[in-house]
This record gives structure tokens, sequence and C-alpha cells, in this order.
């Protein structure tokens, strides 16, 4: 049945070179590097070696090779592969269940050749298309590259004077800091004594409140027991608890089942009862020898902190610089630092119903255009591309949380543009969020137009 | 965001139905004791009928026998109708012999008025009459006092009906108190309201004219108007059907709980193994026992309970033998109950007495499955939702990128214009005709939803034509009656008026349904109807469609929303093409019309496994086109459950994966290369048996046989399979063990029949008949098993779309049975038109293997259709090596075929015959 055609001639006049009209006959669907395993009116052995048979079974519509090699023309295995040139654009492979099902899929045509499609040759349009836009996507690439350089330049310079200005202050507060060190010494050796007179006061004391507490305790059980045992059964049940709402651990006025075994087991053997702040009993004073060293060493404390420049190391602003210079340096802005730039920028897109916006390193968030609050939909998480360049993709999570789902996160894919733009959002899953972000700090080294051309229009 | 983004309507929905917890919430729906003829009714107990045969009044015409019965108490008469159907069923009508007003009798579900066959009387006194109802010395017996009656064959009761004296009839009555006392209804006034209390009642009665559910009232201006009526099934232990219920196959007694509930509703997160009310409701019973098989058609479709008892039931095993050897057992039986808040009673007994034949007979009334589109049995990727016109694009796109067959792309509600039907978001989706012509470059298609609730709202068309035309349903007052669905405030089409139904048949032309193109089809979901802040999420009882309440015709309302969007869909073709359909909600008859889904599931593997008896139960009450969401609508399947989800679903009728809004994306690549891979080859074992799932849907559409089937239909003397439902056959002749638990090593199949055969479909492997097999397996693994002595067509050759593969040559396995004898068929035809019934375009062909040779003849000589197709490749399971092996065809030509013989697993592959599909030929092995 359908006899399909053994062989395809192929008239190919190559534009390089000569320009003379070469000559190649090779089987349906195979590429010219695997033209030498399939010699004319010679046995075939299947690619992968299973068997050997006639030359006239292949692309006979019959699949006698598991590995498919037997019918690189026709659909007949369910593994194969077909190949078409596609002259004047890129070859490609598509699998041979492709071949003759009324749809066109190689530019070439070749891939219906017994269907009834009419199919059009549009590889020398694609292959135009193709190459304009690899000649824009070059230009920009260029440019870009270009800017990344400056950009690079800049983060180094600004990376510098940051770190120049962070060991400065961090300098002047070392100084600060051992000065302080220094003092607390000397206040310490002043304390010493005191703080000795002070445990062995305090400690008796605590012996002393065990006593008492382990007295009330005793009392208490007695009473509670007596109090939850409503029915008076010598049991305490776990109705009786739940009438009891004075336990209930999360105020919402009733006492689940849960919290009442919560409740059991985590007190075993006794009740744990919330003890009431009129059961503490006030410390008795110092004795007159402790507190004559309390009051030494407090004149003294104050004496020697009258020297110290307290309030620069408090001083909050001195303190929020300090760690913003830390962190701004800790992050990683790239292997040069091409992102820098983006730290404490904002970038806006607006679309029918929000305004998204992309605060690199920071958040992602979202704003109706008409009323309402703005939604977190991201805290910076990490560079998250794969392993080759992990630069190409930031991911910010954590975000506002979803009826019944994950918290909002939004993943942000970095193109190379001459422009710093959002250029789209969508949220291809609920409360997964998808931005598309073009900057120069991702364009690559160009590749001479030349190389990239030449690339797509082999054979 | 999200909640903001659904707006305030669902935000109020949630607060009202969901309070934040993950299962349905049961308070939200009536127990038996929370409806008022329910718990009235089954304050009924069983004993002496208080209803007596009028034998004076009898009447025997050609057609039928009527007879009056009175009630003793109340002296109200009822009106019994007997008949003699076709086939071997019987008809019993009882309706008030003068009810105060008519009654409602169901329209629309029979396909016709069932033919009747004339009985006879064989004997009459004065405790009653015998009449012969022909074949098999089958006989009515019609008992006076009290009434009863008795079908019996030979000296076996096959079945009684009011053996337990539960036929009850609530007659229409004139109100006597008009003044209601609010307080009324909750005084409870211990009245046995079944057993028709003496005249002089008061309004006071348990909810007789009232009845109050949350802060739902129901208005009874017609009163009490339910019924009642038991069956016992001497010898039977085992009944099934009566879906839809999220329960096992065989059907559970229901003593100490409530009944199973047949009543359609949208039940937010369902629960499983329980007798609540779900989607759809088809008022058929099956019993089985190893002699006979039979079927109970209860044909009302107001709100409906069924409880079942059993003697047996309550025993051990232990208790039986005891029984058994001491000689004191008693018979095994089944009794029935079956309770309507209104209309009559109007039963067929279908007397079998085999499955198939129940099938028949079930067919006769209510019609056939539709023949679907053959695209329509392959594979549907549907999502709540596919985002705009990119979104599905891209989807398309990786379909093929991953190299995986798919044939439609569904939208649900997000696709329109502010769900307002029949229109698009204009932003989402500006140029549907572009994507469509897209999916019809890939030769795919697509389905949108079209839901029956109509968004109020000026501006929109079909609103207006709908409120001007006077089409929607009334409330009780007679102004629009209005509700909370998708849109916000909605009205309902009243589609129980053929009126309407014509004129929303006339929406879907392709002039009036803008950007629809003939890839296009259409999904009915919310049809029960939905309606979130009416009772128990549904329309309001004392709602009016014309002159009929809601009550008496609830559960008809989707079938009709479904007949009425299949014919818009022939009609739009000029009768031409096949329809598809998709159907949440469901009636007996809802067949005729397309394929059902068992609604909103979950993600869970308890779910998976209810999506098998849940299908079949609906097979056996003839919808064949049944399938549960694959991977679960709500929450997030793991990885395994979602590839064990596609393996269970390839091989069940309707394939379709969808997910909640809510969920993460689940197409199949987004899981790693080796579940895509797993995913892949599920999805392509689907498309390469199409051409058998064609053969099924073709039969169940011709004679009613249920495409999916539970084992003891085919293996009806087998006890052993009487109530397996984690297991099923395709046909008869494929066997289906999807593995169904998590992290399984293996899976127990039964594998019927007494020297039988049967053959692992992957491996070839035989296994004898009558064993239970472990079956090790891996997550790659999908146990099936082709039967001994059958034939199956596949398509190996699979493609990105079933179209793709119209024209494709087919391989046929071929199993021998232990006599070396098989038997199968082939089906072709266009796959879309109605040409195959109209003009018998098609090709059928029975393919049998016996003394050695395989040959391929014509089963329908007066059809006529040319396929290109031909016969690529023949596997033989259990052969022997031929010397040579010769095709013969009909113009006498002889040509030797190659082949090749693997000993070890005796098979025997004979290469490319090359004979085109259509004609006579044959294989003679020597």
């Amino acid at each position: 049945m359908s006899c399909a055609l053994l062989l395809l001639l192929m008239s190919l006049a190559l534009a390089m070179g000569t320009g003379a009209a070469v000559e190649i006959q090779r089987p349906r669907g195979v590429p010219l590097s695997s033209e030498q395993f399939y010699e004319e009116n010679k046995p075939f052995t299947c690619l992968d070696g299973s068997s050997t048979i006639p030359f006239d079974r292949i692309n006979d519509d019959y699949c006698d090779c598991r590995d498919g090699s037997d019918e690189p023309g026709t659909a007949a295995c369910p593994n194969g592969s077909f190949h078409c040139t596609n002259a004047g654009f890129r070859p490609a492979f598509i699998p041979s269940s492709r071949i003759n099902d009324g749809i066109c899929d190689c530019c070439d045509t070749t891939d219906e050749y017994n269907s009834g499609a009419t199919c059009q040759n549009t590889c020398r349009e694609m292959g135009r298309k193709e190459r304009e836009s690899l000649q824009i996507m070059a230009e920009i690439t260029k440019e870009g590259f270009m800017l990344k350089q400056q950009l690079i330049h800049e983060a180094k310079r600004g990376q510098e004077d940051k770190q120049g200005k962070l060991t400065e202050l961090q300098g002047s507060k070392k100084g600060l800091e051992e000065k302080v060190e220094a003092l607390r010494t000397v206040k310490e050796t002043a304390e010493d004594p005191e703080k000795e007179a002070k445990e062995r006061h305090l400690k008796s004391w605590e012996e002393q409140k065990e006593l008492i507490r382990m007295e009330k305790d005793k009392t208490r059980m007695a009473e509670a027991f007596l109090e939850l045992d409503d029915d008076a059964d010598g049991y305490v049940s776990v109705a009786e608890l739940q009438s009891h709402l004075e336990l209930d651990p999360d105020s919402d006025g009733s006492l689940t089942e849960t919290e009442t075994q919560v409740r059991c087991l985590s007190s075993s053997s006794t009740l744990f009862l919330p003890l009431k702040a009129d059961d503490e009993v006030s410390m008795p004073p110092y004795d007159t020898e402790t507190q004559s060293l309390i009051d030494g060493a407090y004149s003294h404390l104050f004496y020697n902190l009258g020297l110290v420049p307290q309030s620069l190391i408090c001083d909050p602003e001195f303190i929020w610089i300090c760690r913003n210079l830390e962190k701004e340096i800790g992050f990683d802005f790239g292997p040069s630092a091409e992102f820098a730039y983006l730290y404490s920028q904002c970038y806006e897109l607006s679309t029918s119903e929000y305004i998204y916006r992309l605060c690199p390193f920071n958040r992602v968030s979202q704003k109706p255009k008409f009323g309402g609050s703005e939604t977190n939909l991201g805290l910076w998480g990490q560079w998250a591309g794969p392993e080759d360049s992990l630069y190409s993709v930031m991911k910010y999570d954590h975000g506002q949380g979803c009826w019944q789902g994950p918290n909002r996160s939004t993943t942000v894919k970095l193109t190379c543009g001459k422009e710093t733009v959002v250029t789209s959002t969508s949220e291809p899953s609920r409360c997964e969020y998808l931005m598309e972000f073009t900057t120069p700090a991702v364009c690559q080294e160009p590749a001479s137009l030349d190389e990239v051309l030449q690339g797509h229009t082999e054979l | 965001m999200v909640l903001a983004r659904m707006g305030p309507l669902l935000v109020l929905w949630l607060a009202v139905f969901l309070s934040g917890t993950w299962a349905v919430d049961r308070g939200n729906f009536k127990t038996c004791d929370q409806c008022a003829f329910c718990k009235r009714q089954r304050a009924l107990k069983p004993g002496q009928s208080l209803y007596r045969a009028l034998l004076e009044t009898l009447e025997l015409t050609n057609t039928k026998l009527t007879l009056q019965l009175i009630n003793d108490n109340n002296k109200v008469r009822l009106l019994l109708e007997l008949y003699r159907l076709q086939g071997n069923m019987t008809r019993v009508k009882i309706n008030e012999l003068k009810p105060l007003k008519p009654r409602f009798e169901v329209p629309d579900v029979l396909i016709n008025d069932p033919p009747t066959e004339p009985l006879s009387l064989l004997s009459q006194d004065e405790n009653g009459v015998v009449l012969s109802l022909g074949a098999d010395s089958q006989r009515l017996i019609v008992s006076a006092k009290p009434f009863r009656l008795d079908i019996m064959e030979g000296r076996e009761v096959l079945l009684s009906l009011n053996s337990r004296g539960l036929l009850a009839f609530e007659h229409l009555r004139i109100r006597k108190d008009t003044q209601v006392d609010p307080e009324g209804a909750e005084k409870k006034e211990e009245t046995d309201a079944a057993n028709e209390p003496a005249e002089g009642e008061t309004a006071k009665e348990d909810g007789m004219w009232e009845e109050t559910f949350k802060s739902h009232t129901d208005n009874k201006p017609n009163g009490p108007s339910s019924i009642s009526l038991d069956f016992s099934l001497p010898g039977v232990e085992h009944v099934y059907g009566i879906p839809e219920h999220a329960d096992s196959l065989k059907l559970k007694t229901t003593d100490g709980g409530d009944p199973y509930r047949l009543f359609n509703l949208d039940v937010f997160q369902y629960e499983l193994f329980n007798p609540m009310a779900l989607y759809g409701a088809i008022p058929v019973m099956l019993s089985h026992s190893a002699q006979r098989t039979m079927g109970i058609f209860w044909l009302n479709a107001a709100e409906t309970w069924v409880d079942i008892s059993s003697n047996t039931a309550g025993k051990t095993v232990l208790g039986q033998m005891l029984d058994y050897v001491q000689g004191s057992s008693e018979t095994p039986q089944t009794d029935v109950r079956w309770i309507s808040e209104s209309g009559i009673i109007d039963v067929f007994i279908m007397l079998g007495p085999t499955p198939t034949d129940v099938f028949s007979q079930y067919a006769s009334l209510t019609g056939t499955q539709a023949f679907p589109p053959l695209s329509a049995l392959a594979y549907h990727q549907c999502r709540w939702n596919y985002n705009d016109q990119e979104d599905v694009a891209a989807v398309d796109q990786g379909f093929d990128e991953h190299d995986i067959p798919y044939d439609f792309i569904w939208l649900d509600i997000e696709h329109t214009d502010g769900k307002r039907y029949f229109t698009w978001d204009p932003h989402k989706f500006p140029q549907p005709k572009d994507m469509l012509q897209g999916l019809i470059d890939k030769r795919r298609k697509m389905v949108a939803i079209v839901d029956p609730h109509i968004k109020v709202d000026s501006s929109y068309k079909i609103h207006n034509e709908i409120r001007s035309k006077g089409f929607y349903v009334k409330n009780k007052d007679g102004g629009d009656y209005e509700g909370w669905c998708w849109p916000g405030n909605s009205g309902y089409p009243d589609f129980t008026n053929p009126e309407m139904r014509a004129w929303w048949a006339s929406m879907f032309a392709y002039d009036q349904y803008e950007g629809s193109m003939e890839n296009m089809y259409t999904w009915n979901d919310m049809n029960e109807p939905s309606v979130f802040n009416g009772p128990e999420v549904t329309m309001h009882k004392d709602a009016l469609h014309g002159t009929w309440e809601n009550r008496d015709l609830h559960n008809l309302y989707g079938l009709y929303v479904q007949m009425a969007t299949a014919e818009g869909l022939i009609e739009r073709s000029g009768g031409v093409e096949r329809p598809f359909v998709l159907t949440r909600a469901f009636f007996a008859g809802s067949q005729r019309y397309g394929a059902v889904w068992t609604g909103d599931n979950t993600a869970d593997w308890d779910h998976l496994k209810i999506s098998i008896p849940m299908c079949l139960s609906l097979g056996l009450v003839g919808v064949s086109f049944c399938g549960a969401d694959v991977g679960g609508f709500f929450k997030s399947p793991s990885t395994e459950l979602l590839v064990r989800w596609y393996q269970t679903g390839a091989y069940q009728p309707f394939f379709r994966a969808h997910a909640h809004l809510d969920t993460p994306r689940r197409e199949p690549w987004l899981f790693g290369p080796e579940n895509t891979a797993l995913i892949r080859e599920a999805v392509r074992q689907r498309y390469a048996l199409l051409p058998y799932w064609y053969q099924l849907f073709y039969h169940a559409h011709h004679s009613g046989q249920p495409v999916m089937r539970p084992l003891w239909v085919e293996y009806t003397q087998d006890t052993a399979t009487f109530s397996v439902d984690d297991q099923f056959l395709l046909g008869r002749d494929l066997l289906v063990h999807p593995v169904t638990e998590e992290g399984a090593k293996g899976v127990t199949a039964y594998l019927p029949g007494k020297g039988e055969v049967w053959f692992d479909v992957h491996t070839f492997q035989k296994h004898n008949g009558a064993q239970n097999l472990y079956i090790p397996v891996t997550i790659s693994s999908i146990p099936v098993f082709q039967r001994g002595g059958s034939i199956i067509p596949r398509k190996a050759r699979v493609r990105r779309s079933s179209s793709c593969m119209e024209h494709d040559p087919y391989t046929l396995f071929v199993a021998l049975s232990p006599k070396r004898f098989a038997q199968g068929e082939l089906y072709i035809d266009d796959g879309h038109t109605f040409n195959f019934d109209k003009q018998k375009q098609f090709i059928h062909r029975r393919l049998s293997f016996a003394n050695n040779a395989l040959s391929s003849r014509n089963l329908a000589p007066g059809s006529q259709f040319i396929t290109p197709s031909w016969i690529e490749k023949i596997v033989i399971l259990g052969a022997s090596k031929p010397s040579k092996a010769t095709l013969k065809t009909p113009d006498g030509k002889e040509s030797l075929l190659e082949f090749e013989f693997d000993a070890s697993m005796s098979v025997l592959t004979l290469r490319k015959p090359g004979v085109n599909a259509g004609v006579d030929w044959t294989v003679v092995l020597q």
C-alpha cells in the first residue's frame, strides 16, 4: 500500500563556494550526515544494529527497525525522525509521526508529500525574517554590551566608594568601641564584690521562695481538682475540662478536644494553672553590707560613663547607614556587579487593570489602577536561572498569601536590551507571576554578525 | 487579589459555603430527617398495606389493564395501570383516580410511547387475578387485599411490589386552615402522614404546607404530594445503579443511615462513600444474581430517596455458613423502597434475564448513548482557566514540543466577557476566530463553556431576549426568578419550555454566536442548576416552569440544558455534524446528548479510586461517556498521583485533565522529563486504542451496551466478580486494573473466566482465567489484559491529534483462546458526521480466526464507505509457528506474507498484509 517514494532526489544549488549544482541521492528524511549508512542497493543495518534488512525495505512504510532508522521518510515507526533540509532557513528534525499528517511542519514542505495538504515553501521568507531579527538582536546586543561595560565600570567605582565609606565608619566605630570596652573593664572590676554579695542574697531568697511555692501548689491543686471535677467522681473528664474556659489557650471562647488533650498531656501529672501576679512575694531588702557595695559601684559607674561618647555609638542613623552599606555590599549583583545599578530603583508597567512595580533586589508589587490597596507579589529571594545562566532569572517570593494557596511569588526573566524596562507581566498559575524585564546587564559579548548568520544557513 | 478578582459575589459565596474547610459542608444539604416528605414517608414502617384493589373496577384492553386501589383510611382512590411492554418489560403506573389538579408526568425522557404487548387473563377470583406475561411462563399476580403485585417465572417470584406495604400516595388536598401559624412548623405533632391521615388534618402537619431549611422557606401551595413504593427482590444480594453517588459499585444497605438521595445538586468538595446527592440523578437500579439480572426504572424527576435493605447484609460469612450447614438459611432478599416528593408512580420493570437484555430494554425506553465524534474520545486538555489566546497558543505548542497528542483544549468561564456566555473577553480573547483557526491548522478543536445562568444585565443581548420572550423561570410570585451565580445576579432560562430550547439552540448558529467556528464545541456546567444563594445551592422548589413547580421536575433541568445545546450544535451544521456537549447535571435519557463527568473532584488517591465505580454505575444505566477530572479538580496532585491518574483516565471513556483556578499549573510537561514521558506513554496508549474505543461507542450507540463494564456483566455466574470495582472491562475484551494506590509495588487483579486465558497487552504474557493474579508494578505500569478469543484493532502510528490519524493503517491484535479461536470487529466511518446513520456510510467488519485462518467479512452489507486505511500488521498471541502464511484477496490473488515468530511468548507477527481495511480477505496459516 501507499508506495512512498523510496528516494528523494535532491538538487541543491549550494549557495556558498563555486555555485555549481551538486546532486545528492539519499533516502527521504535522511540527513546528509547519515547518508553514508544508507548505501543504495546494499542491505541496510538498522542504526542500532538490531537487524539487517534489504535496501528496498527502507521507507517502504513498514517499521522493521526497533530504532525506526529504516523509515526516516514515512510515519511507520513510532520513534522515527524525519530530516527537513529547509534550504534557505535552518534544517530540522521532526518526529516521523508528523509526516503526511496534513499539517505543514517543514518550511520546505517536504514532510507533506502524500497527504493532500497544500504547503507553501516558506524557508526563504523565514530565513530572511530570522536574519533580520538576528541582525536587530545583534545590534541590541552590541549596544547593550557596551552599556554593560559602563555599568560594570560604574558599579566597580560605586562599590569601592561604599566599601571605603564603610571601612571608615567601621574604623571610627571600632575606636569608640575600644574605649567603651576599656571603661567596661574598669567598671566590672569595681562591680565584682557587689555582684557576689547580690548573688548570695538572691540565692537564699530563691530557696525560701521554692518552699513557699511548694506549699501553695499543693493547696491549689487540691482546690483546682475539686473545681474541675464537676461531677465529683474523682476524675477530671474532657467534658469537664471543656467547661472551663480559663484553660482555653487560643481564647476563642471554647476548648476543643484537641486543646484539652494538649493541655492534659503537657502537664501530665500536675495540672498547670497560670500563676497569678498576687502570688509573687517581693524580695526582702539587701543587708547593709551588700547595699553599701551597690551604692559604691553605682557612684563609680556614673563617674566613668560621663567620659563615653555614648550618643555616637547608639545613634540610629549611624547604625542604619552601616547596616545598609553592609547589606548592599553583600548583595550578589552578578559576576561583575553589573546589576548593581538596579539597586534601590523601581520600574513600573501599567496594564489594563493594574500597575506592576519591580524594585530589583527588594520587592515586586501590584496596585489596582482604579483604587484598592497594593499587593506584595514577592520579596527578593535569589538568582534562579539555570546553571549555565544563573543571572537570567530573578526569583521573588514570600509575597502576600493567597486564599487556600501559596504565598505570591514572581519570577523575573531578564533579557538583553538597551533599556531597562519591564516589558510584560502575566500570572500563568494562580499567584505565581511572571515578569519579563530587559536590561543591558545581561547582554553577552556579541559574536560577529557574520558568524551568527552563517550558523543558520548551513545545510 | 484572588478574592478581589473573583468579585464580591464569590467572597460572599465563599464566606457562606466554604468557611475555610477542605470538605463538603454537610450542614448545607438536607438529610432525610431534614426533608419533610422523606421523614414523613420513612416514618411509615413495613406492615400490612392500607391499600386494597377494587377488582370490580378491573378493565383489560388490548394494551393495558386498569384497576382502582383504595386507601381504607381516607377512602382516596388511586388508578393502577399495568402494561406488558415489548422486550420483556412491565410498566406499572399509579396515579390518583381523581386528583385535585393534574400531577406531573415526566415528558421527554422516553424516546417514544413504549410499544405494548397484550396481557392475557389466566385466572381471577375474589383474591386477585393472574395475568400472563407471555414468554417463559411469566405471570403477574395482582393480589387484592392487601394490594400487592408479584411477577413470577414458573414457581419462582422474581419481584414483588408493595409486599412490605409501603405504597403511600399523598393525595392532593385543599388546605384546611388558611392561616399559617408561624410556630406551626415547629410543633411536631406525631401523625403518620404517609398513612394518609383522615380528613380534618391541619396545616400543622410536619412541613406539609411549608418547610424551612436554614434560612430558606419552601412554600408549598399544593401541599403534600409525595409517593412511595417498595420492591422486594428474592434471591438478590447485589443491586447497582441509581447514580450519581460517590460510592462503591455495589449499593449498600441504608438501614440506620440516610437513603441514597437523587436530587441534582452542586456539592462543593464532595465526600466519598456516602449516599448524599450529587450533580446528576438516574433513577434506575439493576439487580443481579447468578440466575438473573433485572432493572427497576422509577420515572420521576422530583427529589427522590432510595432505601435499600437486605436480609443477609448484617450477617457475617460465618453466620451465612452456619445457616447453610443447618439448612435454616432463608433465601437472600433485597428490599428496596423509592420515595419521591411529587409526581406519579411510573415504574418500568425490566425483567432481563441477562445484563445485555436489561441494557437493551432500558435503551428501548430512553435511547442510547450519543455516538460522539471520534476526536471526543481522544485526550482533552482543560483548566480553569487558560488565560488568553497567547496562553492557548503556548499550551498547544507545548503539546507539540513534548510530542504528546491532544485533540481538544477547553476554555472555562473566564474566557467570557464578565461571565456573559456566548461572548468573549475583549482583552484576553480579542480574536477568537484566529485562535480557532490556529487549532484547525493543527487539526485540533476547542470546547468553550456555556452555563445556563444568565447575567441580569440590560446591555446583554441574551438576557434581553430571554426576558422579552418571557423565557425565564418564574418565582412563586410570577416575576423572573433570580439567583446568584458566577456573573452575580442571574436569571435561569426555562429549558423545560420547547420554545425556549429552540431559541437557545438557534443561539449556537455561527452568525449568532460570534467568534464560534465548526471546531468549537460546548460544555454545560452548573446546570443542576447551581444557585449560590438558593436552598442547598440550587433553585427554590416553588420556582415555576410554566405551570409546574421546580419541585416536580428539578432533576430534569440539566437534561434539557444539554438537549437544547446539542440540538444547537447539530442545527448550526445543517444537521450534518455530530455534536459534542459535556454536562455536569443529568437524568435518565441524558446519554442521548453527550458526555458527563463526575464534577468537582479532588486531587486525592481516594478520588482516583472512586472514578471507577462512579463511571461503572453510570455505564450500567445508559451513560457510557463518563470520566473524572484527571489529576483532580480541587487541590494539587502529587506527581505520582497525576501520573497514575493519566494512566487510569487513558482507559476511561471521557479522558480530560482539569484543574481549579487556584491550583498550580499542571500541563503534562511540568514535572520533569521522566514524568512527561510517563504521561506521554499513557496518552499514546489511548490514541493507539482509539479504533477499539470508537467501535465500543458505536455499539453503545447502536444497542445500549455499556463501554466500561463491571466484570459481572460478562461473568454473570462468577460471584467473585459481583462486588469488584477496582478494575473493569472495556467492552468484553479488555480488562483494566489501573494502579490507584500510592507507592504501589504491585496490584492483584482478578482475571475471570474458568478455562479462559488473558494476555498482558504490553508483554503478551498469557495468564489463566479464574485467578487472582499478583502483578508487580513500576510507575510506568498500566495493567491491561486482552481476553483470549478476541481481536482488537489499533493504530500504532500515534500522531498529534486523532484527526491526523484518520487514514492511518491498522494493526490487528489477535488473542487466541485455548481452542485457538478469536473474534473481533472493525468499525470505520468518517468520524464526525451523521452519514453513518443517514446514508449508511460506514464499514463494519467481522474479523475471525478459526481453523488457522484469519478472515475479514462484511457485517453490514447495506452500508458503503471507502477508506484509504489498510492492514499494516497482524499480531497473533498464543500462536504456534506456521510454515507459511498466505494472504488471499477477493480478486483471487494469493501472496505469501513474511512473518516473525517469538517462541518464548508464542507471538506470531505477520508483516505488512497491506490489504485495504474495507475489503474481504483471508490469511491462512500452514
